[in-house]
């Protein structure tokens, strides 16, 4: 789904009126007030059956904001408590997502249905062309059997009335591994076990059911707490905002973070070691190997994807690279992690040198809570300058252009890019684990989001839009040594 | 004959609220209407400050404002600008 929709504006508006909540005299009290400030008494009710269901929904989504799971949350509990109990947390909570079950649709299941536009036609190709013998005719029309239909869409093509439509559960169909499914009552449900947190559902969902736990009451708390907060922030953050990434660092001192660094420079650093280890693993006889800084791809190939593991690289993400390098600098830093997805929630959660993540649209509305002006910013220089390669990281192909580069002809690196997680790409990457090698190219990179960390499910900007700003910005960066 | 101005937020608020999917009028403007219509990226038009981010982000045309401006609706704003005769 397009990322300009009111279910996005929404969220947005709630991360924004939260923080804000924060910044006040009275977090608590203001907090339990913001559903009733955004759906006031006599209001029009935009969405939903009433207003009181208006302002359930909006507490739910506030609950996850606080970085709670909305799955067996108590009605009764107020969100004052929600918001006492956030900044008493010692950790973020272990699943990044949650289901609003009071927002679920609970879609009619994905399947094939004919509609009233069928005219009982005389050559009904429909029933000509279905191998399964799922249609016949009833009343006159078209009627399918769904317990013989196998969903292949073949009535959906030949019918020459388009009379003949596939109704989709948008979360189901974005999922590319089949990890959310509806319960018994009819409402979407994560299955953690199987979920590679890539966040396509959070995008997917029309109804916006689907949430991420903040993290950001955390991070204020810490920031309140005058702790040494350090922000990490990932090379597709430049095509985010109205302004460079010298005036976002300024921008963050601004609202008490203690130090800003470029993960551009753990991704030099990532680039290096993939390149060495790629010419070693050509010397010794594999065929290919496929780059590992992807979040929601590692978790694909831990949990569904085990055969092709031996042709991942080791290479550590630069997420990795960097949180190590923070806390070298400052032992006592709490990391926080600036991310254009979940999954590297689901990353940061496994590494003990990364203690929270903050994606851009909490970013974002953490500038709009602090009114801070990007675009008239003075800028403030980092003590090491990342590489063009580093800050292309987030731009499919990014990463393949700087492992190349690193490698500087030593090894014939001929890259395949997989531009985007889906059945389709899951298919073809499990193909060349069986067969030892893949016919596209010896170096695969592996980008969940299509058009790499810039389609990440929290970017604030279109990837058309950002991977220009980026290009445009990261013209003038020094070459990788 | 006089231009259709058109200003979009290119402030903090509007462009996390989606002004960033206004980006795209640039190029679709002077495609669309040449030199009829010009486009002017603003800094801050402080609309958020007195009428909260909730209905951000903002567009002007002349001096009509849109709130949660999208695409469609600027464009459609300007038709109405450019048929009324006003321009």
């Amino acid at each position: 789904m397009d990322k300009n929709n009111q279910a996005t504006h929404l969220k947005k508006e709630i991360l924004i009126k939260t923080i804000k909540a924060f910044l006040s005299d009275d977090f608590g009290e203001n907090t339990r007030l913001i559903p009733f400030e955004m759906r006031p008494k006599g209001s029009e009710v935009p969405y939903r059956c009433c207003i009181y269901k208006e302002r359930e929904i909006l507490r739910n989504r506030i609950i996850a904001t606080l970085g709670f799971p909305i799955e067996g949350c108590d009605e009764r509990i107020l969100l004052s408590n929600y918001a006492k109990w956030a900044q008493e947390r010692q950790k973020p909570d272990e699943h990044t997502l949650t289901v609003l079950e009071s927002a679920c649709k609970g879609c009619v299941p994905n399947r094939i249905f004919v509609t009233d536009l069928c005219q009982g036609c005389v050559a009904r190709p429909c029933i000509e062309n279905c191998k399964f013998g799922a249609i016949s005719i009833v009343n006159g029309k078209s009627q399918i059997d769904s317990s013989k239909c196998k969903n292949c869409t073949k009535c959906i093509q030949v019918c020459p009335y388009h009379a003949i439509v596939k109704i989709v559960v948008p979360c189901e169909n974005a999922c590319p591994v089949d990890a959310i499914s509806k319960d018994e009552q009819g409402h979407a449900r994560i299955d953690f076990d199987k979920c590679i947190t890539c966040g396509k559902c959070v995008s997917a969902c029309p109804f916006g059911a689907i949430h991420e736990k903040s993290q950001i009451i955390d991070i204020l708390t810490k920031i309140k707490e005058q702790k040494k907060v350090v922000a990490l922030i990932a090379p597709s953050i430049a095509g985010q905002l109205p302004c460079n990434i010298y005036q976002l660092k300024t921008a963050l001192l601004k609202c008490g973070f203690y130090d800003v660094l470029e993960v551009a420079q753990g991704a030099d650093i990532t680039a290096t070691n993939e390149a060495k280890e790629f010419a070693q693993r050509m010397n010794e006889g594999q065929k290919f190997m496929t780059t590992s800084c992807c979040a929601g791809y590692n978790n694909l190939v831990d949990k569904h994807l085990n055969e092709i593991a031996p042709f991942r690289s080791e290479t550590k993400t630069p997420m990795y690279y960097i949180a190590q390098i923070c806390k070298e600098k400052y032992p006592d830093a709490v990391s926080v992690f600036i991310s254009p997805c979940v999954a590297k929630k689901s990353e940061a959660l496994n590494n003990p040198n990364v203690d929270y993540v903050m994606n851009y649209e909490e970013l974002g509305a953490l500038f709009v809570a602090h009114r801070i002006e990007l675009s008239e910013l003075e800028e403030t220089q980092f003590d090491v300058d990342s590489s063009r390669e580093g800050r292309n990281f987030g731009i499919t192909g990014g990463v393949a252009k700087s492992v190349v580069a690193a490698d500087k002809g030593n090894a014939e690196i001929n890259a395949h890019l997989v531009n985007g997680i889906n059945k389709e790409s899951i298919r073809a990457l499990k193909g060349f684990a069986k067969k030892g090698e893949c016919e596209f190219g010896n170096l695969i990179e592996v980008m969940c989001c299509e058009g790499g960390c810039v389609g990440g499910n929290d970017c604030l900007n279109t990837v058309r839009t950002a991977t220009k700003a980026i290009t445009d910005f990261t013209k003038d960066s020094k070459p990788l040594e | 004959m006089n231009k259709v101005t058109l200003k979009i937020c290119m402030g903090t608020t509007c462009f996390v609220m989606g002004a960033s999917d206004l980006q795209e009028l640039t190029d679709i403007i002077p495609e669309k209407y040449g030199d009829k219509v010009e486009v002017v990226a603003s800094t801050c038009l402080d609309f958020c400050s007195s009428n909260t981010e909730s209905q951000a982000p903002y567009v002007m045309v002349d001096y009509d404002v849109i709130s949660k401006a999208t695409v469609e609706k600027v464009i459609d704003a300007i038709d109405r600008k450019l048929k009324n005769g006003q321009k």
